[in-house]
């Protein structure tokens, strides 16, 4: 069993990444551990667990700005933000519950070092477009920041976005700014049911060009939909394809009735009003259909919106999987019917029009498998050099992306 | 001028003409261009206070020829400026003299347009106002807008991660990029990202955009269009001191409000506006906020209202919602036309571009007019005062014999001052040369060698656009060297588990 240290403040960091670089270890990096079983699984010395270095640095509610040490609990933060009703408007992940965990765990900094974001992507970005700053410590032992606390900031390379999405492979971060929004007064969602894929990637391309400011754009198959925890859309026996509206509540009344005409032609439809539709659009954002065979190999495709139903498809009819889509079609979650990940098949259907990713597999499954997919030459060679400059002795979670980064 | 840029290579300028032979054979016909009457037109961008003649230009007109052109100049170490529409406030296109100028403009093709998947794909040479008339007929439009949208180039706005107006609510070029292909100055091309959110591998699209074309050249871009909301409405606010309106921004956003666009003027640059353009801009008041919302016509008309009460409880003594289309245009013409207001009432002005948390303005504003007494210099300011960006304009005549230098250092020290205050050097005009040498203000050495070894990934030769963005050049050789000291345990009193 490997060691773990628990730095109290950045300089112990340093000491800690030091050690490791001058002796050729390697570090595991964790917050909560919340997501220690996505990625590679690799072989690590020692872990580093960050959690020590927790709290809020600076709110300020009305210059919408937030920031906090990197191992600060999210469900602390997303406290101290409901309180002045606002929020980190890309509706970070939890991934708890398909991962086998507890819900509601995790850290600021682990949430940044997988940029997973909820449903409300596509109309406000995901967590890398809301993070200002960083502090962090690189694979060299070095303290540096870059970034600053303002939203208008083009003052050197935007270093705190290449962080995201970086799974702890080039520093350990430290410290956290990100803006922070309102929350929404008011919510609802209109809800068409019946639907094939093909028809519900339709009409959500077409909800989605439309002036209705759609802030969540999903479709379930029937079987899926009736796993979520919502009574009148699991009940229903059939699919479910829904779309949010948030604001203020003149504008949702109005813009429902513009939705609701369009979606006329497409099926049958329903509303969720406020209560429902957080709980349903929270189990979207933690796919929660997909919380119960925690053993089925599971994973997460990001393509081109309008192929989403023509891929699932392929997927579905090599594999036998099922899924549901988020993002109006880009976002598809497919849980394999065993340990089996068939990544041949799922990396064949996307053929170029997205990115897969292997959230979710057993440990030998993850030693093995090309979880983040295999890099073209040309882009492997920065992306190798980009690691290069930040990391250079490996020191840093080397092999939880790629083998040998 | 006390700008150092990076030293001559007379190895390369003593073969120049084998060099444009070279580049001829490459990009053929008017592709090359070497007579100095002719290359003066790219001899500076928009700022116009430095200028220098590339030793050559080249204006390709396929990925290839780009292709071409940088592996070429990568074999024979010979260093590339970069150049979309030469718009550039901070001379992020400066040319150098021993350097090729490799101008973009002829990539001026809207390559797809897809409505389904809301993207527009297009060469990086058209024009950022170009997206939107490509789309609009369908109700579609690009979200930023910087002021120069007439003329700058999709290209320059990823190089500069530029913004405009109405990028509080709707982000800046790097919220509305999904992809783009690019050429690195070995002549590799690379495609990273496209019409899907989330991309493989590091968020190389983070660091491209706003690279300020150190890192590579873009030869097409995939942007996100949105669809046009259905009203805008605007309203003008007038305050007699700029604290009140600086409360009145704060108020608006701390009641859950994002506007579409927040604008603040002060005194002087309502007065040069309302010369130039008759927007009925108040002449009265210290401050002018336009305040725009925009979305379904019963959204826009309920947040008007709750913006106005917000206004006359912060003291608002002009309070116009505009009732057309004409005039919510008119309130904005001032705005908009506020650049070339000054230029009317001084020979010349010097736009700055720092970002300060906003609630700082009554401090930076007070501050800076005390500066521009010590420099006897004029200044006016217009705010994108809901992302608390900057744009002081000092007035200055540069046929005054120090005037340019006492505006420089004027502007040097307003830059300072936004970094003291916890805010930024630049929010949307970029480094380039002209705040290269303040980066020390706000990074210390490791900060900016750690943004180098970034540099070092994509361009280890440092032969993009050097002189731009970093005070001092490192060779990526030293970069790389680590100083560690070995064998140390780490904290020894901790637990283990």
């Amino acid at each position: 069993m490997s060691d773990t240290f628990k730095p109290r403040d950045e300089n112990e960091i340093v000491e800690a990444v030091a050690w490791a670089a001058s002796g050729g270890k390697k570090l595991e990096l964790i917050g909560q551990g919340s997501k220690r079983a996505l990625g590679r699984a690799a072989q690590y010395d020692t872990t580093l667990d960050v959690s020590g270095l927790s709290g809020v640095v600076l709110y300020e509610p009305e210059e919408l700005v937030f920031s906090a040490k990197a191992g600060t609990p999210i469900a602390e933060v997303e406290k101290v933000l409901a309180a002045n009703r606002q929020e980190f408007a890309f509706e970070p992940m939890d991934l708890g519950p398909i991962l086998g965990g507890k819900p509601g765990e995790g850290t600021l900094g682990g949430m940044l070092a997988v940029n997973f974001s909820g449903p409300r992507r596509i109309k406000a970005g995901a967590s890398r477009d809301h993070t200002l700053g960083v502090k962090c410590v690189s694979g060299r032992g070095e303290i540096f920041k870059a970034g600053g606390r303002v939203v208008k900031n083009v003052t050197g390379y935007d270093l705190p976005k290449l962080m995201a999405g970086s799974f702890g492979t080039l520093a350990v971060m430290t410290e956290i700014t990100l803006k922070v929004l309102p929350a929404a007064e008011d919510v609802e969602s209109v809800l068409a049911l019946g639907l094939s894929d093909a028809r519900a990637v339709e009409a959500m391309a077409l909800a989605m060009g439309s002036a209705c400011d759609v802030s969540g754009a999903a479709h379930f198959p029937q079987a899926i939909a009736a796993k979520l925890p919502v009574k009148a859309v699991a009940g229903g026996n059939s699919s479910v394809m829904a779309f949010r509206l948030e604001g203020i509540a003149p504008s949702i009344a109005y813009r429902r009735g513009k939705l609701e005409a369009m979606l006329k032609s497409f099926g049958s439809l329903a509303v969720l009003k406020a209560d429902e539709s957080r709980t349903f659009w929270r189990a979207v954002r933690d796919a929660v259909p997909f919380s119960g065979k925690t053993a089925n190999a599971l994973w997460r495709l990001s393509v081109t919106p309008t192929s989403g139903a023509k891929i699932g498809g392929a997927i579905a009819s090599a594999t036998g999987a099922q899924m549901f889509f988020d993002w109006a079609g880009g976002l598809i979650w497919v849980e394999m019917p065993g340990e089996n990940p068939h990544e041949q098949a799922v990396r064949s259907a996307i053929n170029g029009e997205g990115h897969a990713l292997l959230v979710r597999a057993t440990p030998s499954v993850r030693a093995s498998a090309n979880v983040f997919g295999v890099l073209d030459e040309g882009l492997g060679k920065v992306i190798r050099g980009v690691k290069e400059g930040f990391d250079p002795k490996g020191v840093l979670n080397p092999g939880r992306m790629y083998a040998g980064l | 001028m006390s700008l150092v840029m990076p030293e001559l290579d007379r190895g390369v300028l003593g073969r120049r003409a084998e060099i444009v032979a070279a580049l001829r054979r490459i990009v053929p016909g008017e592709g090359v261009i070497d007579s100095a009457t002719e290359m003066k037109p790219y001899e500076s961008d928009g700022l116009t206070a430095y200028r220098a003649l590339p030793m050559v230009v080249v204006l390709p007109e396929t990925v290839e020829q780009v292709s071409q052109v940088l592996r070429y100049c990568y074999d024979q170490k010979i260093k590339v400026v970069p150049r979309g529409a030469g718009t550039s406030l901070s001379g992020g296109s400066l040319p150098l003299e021993d350097a090729v100028l490799l101008g973009m403009a002829k990539f001026n093709r809207v390559l797809e347009i897809d409505y389904a998947n809301r993207v527009a794909v297009v060469q990086p040479g058209v024009t950022n106002l170009g997206v939107t008339k490509a789309v609009e007929h369908e109700g579609f439009y690009y979200a930023p807008d910087p002021s120069s949208q007439i003329a700058c180039s999709i290209g320059g706005n990823v190089a500069e991660n530029s913004g405009g107006v109405h990028c509080l609510k709707y982000g800046l070029t790097m919220n509305n990029v999904l992809g783009v292909e690019m050429v690195l100055i070995t002549g590799e091309v690379l495609r990273i990202g496209g019409k899907h959110l989330d991309a493989d591998g590091y968020d190389l699209l983070s660091v491209i955009i706003g690279s300020e074309g150190l890192l590579g050249v873009v030869t097409e871009v995939t942007v996100r269009i949105l669809k046009k909301p259905e009203t805008a409405r605007a309203v003008l606010l007038g305050f007699p001191t700029s604290e009140a309106a600086g409360d009145c921004v704060a108020k608006i956003i701390g009641a859950g409000i994002i506007p579409g666009g927040m604008e603040m003027m002060d005194k002087p640059a309502i007065a040069a506006a309302e010369a130039f353009v008759q927007a009925g801009y108040p002449l009265d008041v210290e401050a002018l906020l336009i305040v725009e919302l925009d979305g379904p016509e019963a959204e826009c008309n309920h947040l008007l209202e709750r913006v106005s009460d917000i206004a006359k409880s912060c003291g608002a003594t002009t309070l116009r919602v505009s009732n057309s289309e004409e005039e919510r245009i008119k309130f904005w013409a001032g705005r908009k036309a506020a650049f070339p207001a000054v230029g009317r009432i001084s020979p010349d002005y010097y736009c700055m571009d720092g970002t300060i948390p906003r609630g700082k303005l009554p401090l930076v504003l007070a501050r800076m007019r005390e500066l521009s007494e010590h420099y006897k210099l004029r200044v006016a300011n217009v705010f994108h005062a809901g992302d608390g960006n900057l744009h002081p304009l000092i007035l200055y005549d540069a046929n005054e014999t120090d005037e340019l230098e006492r505006a420089e250092k004027f502007g040097a020290d307003i830059l300072k001052l936004c970094v003291e205050v916890g805010g930024v050097l630049t929010g949307e005009h970029g480094v380039g040369v002209e705040k290269r040498d303040l980066m020390p203000t706000m990074f210390n050495e490791t900060d900016l060698a750690q943004q180098q070894r970034l540099k070092c990934a994509f361009d280890a030769e440092g032969l993009l656009n050097p002189g731009k963005v970093f005070p001092k050049l490192h060779r990526c050789a030293e970069l790389g060297r680590m100083h560690i000291h070995a064998g140390k345990v780490p904290f020894p009193d901790l637990p283990r588990f």
